[in-house]
C-alpha cells in the first residue's frame, strides 16, 4: 500500500494563503518559464508529465527550476486564475515565491507555498485531497 | 534567525517614503526573510532584467510602482527589451501575438523609463561608463550581467531576477545573503586548463565552449579555472559566464591569475582545499561543441553575433574580418546584436557604415534570440555565442553551428556552412 498523509504534516510558509486541492506530484521538477504554458499545462517536452495541468491543482516537485522569469509566467498564471491552488517543495525558490508574492500584491489573489522535509514529501501522494493552511511561519498539510 | 530591519527600513516598509516604497520594502524583505537573510545591505546600482515581455503581470507590476508614485534610488540601467525602439520594423509584427508583445514591450519599456531608469537596453551593462567597483554591494538580474558583475568587477550580487530588482532599486536595498557574503565566493571546484594549446587558447570560440563545461560540471557552484593566460580579455570572460551560466547556473567564477579574487588558486579556494579537480581537455572541448551544434543542414540562412551585447572590440574584430572578405552570399541574414551606447562608439570610431554597406544588420535594445527578428523559414544559424546556442534552438525552432568568428564570417560568403569539428588541439 502506497503511503498517504495519516497525520498532518508540519513545514514552514514560504507565502501565505490557504488552500485545499488534489494533488499534482511531478516526477522531476518543471521550470515555470518554458515548461509551463499560458493555459497552464507542462509544454515541457522533455518532461515526465508533460501535458499535465498545474491549474487549481497543489503542485508538489522537489526544488523550484529554471530561469528567474519564471516569476512572470507564475504571476501571469495567477491573474488569469489558471495558477496551481498551492505549491508544496523542499527547499525555498526565490523565483517561485517572487512570482506568488508579487501577484499578491497586484491581484490579491494569494497562492501559499509551503516546504517540507524530504521524508514528509515522499509521504504526499498523487492525486489525493490536502488543505494548506498557515499560522505564523509554520505551515500545516492535511488530507482529506 | 530572523531579519533585523534598521529603523530607516522599518520607516520605509511603513509607507513614511510612499506606497511604492513600501510596496517594493515588502518584496524585498519577504524575500530576504525566505534566503535566511538577518539583515539588508545598502547597494550601489542596480540592472533590470523585468523589462521583456512576457504578459500582462509584468506590465501590471511595473505601472502599478509608477501609478504609486516609485522612482529608482540607485542609479539603474535596463536590459534587453521586446523591441529595437531604434528599429521599430525590425522586429516581426505579422501574427496577433507578434503585435501583442511589440506594444505590451514597447508599453512596458515605457514604464521603466518613468521609473528613472536610464535608456541602456542592454545585456551587457559592464561595458558602459561608471562600472561598479571591487568589494561593492549591487542588485542585479540576467544571469550573465550577474556572472560578470561577480566574477570579472569584483562587485557583489546574488541571483536577483525579474520584480525584486525593481524592488531593489526603488529601496536601494537588497538581503545580505548568496554571494554579498564571503563564504559563498569562494571557488569549490576546480578546472585544470593546462592541456590545452597556445593555438586553443588563442581561438575565441574556446571561451564558450570552456564556459558552457562549466556550467555542466559546477552547476551553481563556483568554477576556479588554472592554466588560460594573464592576458585573456573581458570579451572571452564574458563568453565564459554567459554559457556557464545558461548551461549551469554559474553565478561566480575565478581566472586564477586574471580575475580580482583568484591571485592563487590558495586565495580563490579559501576553506575548499580538497575541492574536486577537472581536467579539461581539448577532446572534451571539441565533444562539447559538437553538442552544442545541432545544425545536420549544409545550407546557412543566418549568422548571429553578439550575445551577450557585442563590445566595441568584438565589432571591430567583425570589422577587420569583414571588409576583406568577399560578399555576403544571397539569402544569408548576418546580425549583430549590441547595446545603443557602443553602437554610438563604434559609429564614431566609422566601424558602422561599412558593415551595413557589407550587408550586416544590427539589432539594438534587444536581442536575436528573445524576439521575432530572424526571418520566417530560418533552419540554420552560425554564432560565436554559447548562449544563443544553448537557448535558440528552444527558443526559436532552429538549428545552430557554434563557430569563430572567421568561420562565421566564411560561411556567410558562401552561404554554405563550413566549420572544423576538430578545431581544439
Amino acid at each position: 500500500m502506497s503511503p498517504t498523509i495519516d497525520s498532518v504534516i508540519t513545514g514552514t510558509r514560504i507565502t501565505s494563503g490557504e488552500a485545499t486541492a488534489a494533488v499534482l506530484k511531478l516526477d522531476a521538477p518543471v521550470s515555470f518559464w518554458g515548461g509551463i504554458g499560458p493555459e497552464g499545462t507542462i509544454i515541457d517536452v522533455h518532461h515526465p508529465q508533460h501535458g499535465a495541468t498545474v491549474t487549481g491543482r497543489v503542485l508538489v516537485m522537489r526544488t523550484g527550476r529554471g530561469s528567474s522569469s519564471g516569476t512572470y509566467v507564475l504571476a501571469e498564471l495567477i491573474r488569469l486564475g489558471l495558477a496551481p491552488a498551492g505549491i508544496i517543495l523542499t527547499e525555498p525558490d526565490g523565483i517561485i515565491a517572487t512570482g506568488a508574492l508579487v501577484a499578491a500584491e497586484l491581484y490579491g489573489t494569494q497562492v501559499p507555498i509551503a516546504v517540507v522535509s524530504a521524508g514528509d514529501y515522499d509521504r504526499i501522494e498523487d492525486g489525493e485531497s490536502v488543505t494548506i493552511t498557515m499560522d505564523g511561519d509554520t505551515a500545516f498539510i492535511a488530507s482529506q | 534567525m530572523t531579519l533585523t530591519l534598521t529603523p530607516e527600513e522599518q520607516a520605509m516598509l511603513a509607507g513614511e517614503h510612499g506606497p511604492a516604497v513600501a510596496l517594493s520594502m515588502r518584496i524585498v524583505t519577504e524575500i530576504g526573510r525566505i534566503r535566511g537573510a538577518t539583515q539588508l545591505v545598502d547597494i550601489d546600482s542596480v540592472h533590470i532584467d523585468g523589462c521583456i515581455f512576457y504578459g500582462q503581470a509584468g506590465l501590471d507590476y511595473a505601472q502599478k510602482m509608477v501609478e504609486l508614485g516609485g522612482r529608482v534610488a540607485v542609479p539603474t540601467t535596463v536590459n534587453v527589451g521586446s523591441v529595437d525602439l531604434i528599429h521599430p520594423t525590425l522586429v516581426l509584427q505579422n501574427t496577433d501575438r507578434e503585435k501583442w508583445v511589440a506594444q505590451g514591450g514597447r508599453d512596458l519599456m515605457q514604464a521603466y523609463v518613468d521609473l528613472g531608469c536610464r535608456q541602456t537596453w542592454t545585456c551587457a551593462p559592464y561595458q558602459m561608463d561608471s562600472r561598479p567597483e571591487v568589494g561593492r554591494h549591487i542588485a542585479w538580474a540576467e544571469s550573465n550581467a550577474i556572472v560578470f558583475a561577480n566574477s570579472v568587477l569584483g562587485a557583489r550580487t546574488d541571483r536577483y531576477g525579474d520584480f525584486v530588482d525593481l524592488a531593489a532599486a526603488i529601496t536601494g536595498k537588497a538581503p545580505a545573503g548568496g554571494l554579498h557574503l564571503d563564504e559563498h565566493r569562494y571557488g569549490d571546484v576546480v578546472l585544470d586548463c593546462t592541456s590545452l594549446s597556445a593555438e586553443t587558447l588563442a581561438l575565441d570560440v574556446t571561451y564558450p565552449v570552456l564556459g558552457y563545461l562549466a556550467g555542466a560540471i559546477a552547476g551553481v557552484s563556483n568554477p576556479v579555472f588554472v592554466g588560460l593566460p594573464a592576458d585573456v580579455s573581458e570579451d572571452d570572460l564574458k563568453a565564459i559566464g554567459a554559457a556557464a551560466a545558461s548551461s549551469g547556473g554559474v553565478a561566480l567564477f575565478h581566472v586564477v591569475g586574471r580575475t580580482p579574487e583568484a591571485p592563487t588558486l590558495e586565495v580563490a579556494l579559501g576553506p575548499n582545499t580538497d575541492a574536486p579537480v577537472h581536467h579539461i581537455t581539448a577532446q572534451r572541448l571539441n565533444a562539447a561543441r559538437q553538442e552544442l551544434s545541432t545544425a545536420r543542414v549544409d545550407r546557412l540562412d543566418a549568422v548571429s553575433l553578439g550575445t551577450p551585447h557585442a563590445s566595441v572590440d568584438e565589432i571591430e574584430q567583425a570589422h577587420d574580418a569583414i571588409v576583406d572578405s568577399a560578399p555576403l552570399a544571397d539569402g544569408v541574414a548576418f546580425y549583430i546584436s549590441t547595446g545603443r551606447s557602443v553602437f554610438a562608439e563604434c559609429e564614431r570610431r566609422g566601424l558602422i557604415a561599412p558593415l551595413e554597406e557589407w550587408g550586416v544588420t544590427f539589432v539594438l535594445d534587444t536581442c536575436t534570440y528573445v524576439t521575432s527578428i530572424l526571418r520566417p523559414g530560418t533552419r540554420a544559424v552560425m554564432t560565436n555565442s554559447g548562449k544563443w546556442a544553448h537557448y535558440a534552438p528552444g527558443n526559436l525552432g532552429i538549428d545552430v553551428v557554434l563557430a569563430t568568428l572567421e568561420e562565421c564570417v566564411a560561411s556567410a560568403t558562401t552561404g554554405r556552412i563550413t566549420w572544423n569539428r576538430e578545431l581544439f588541439t
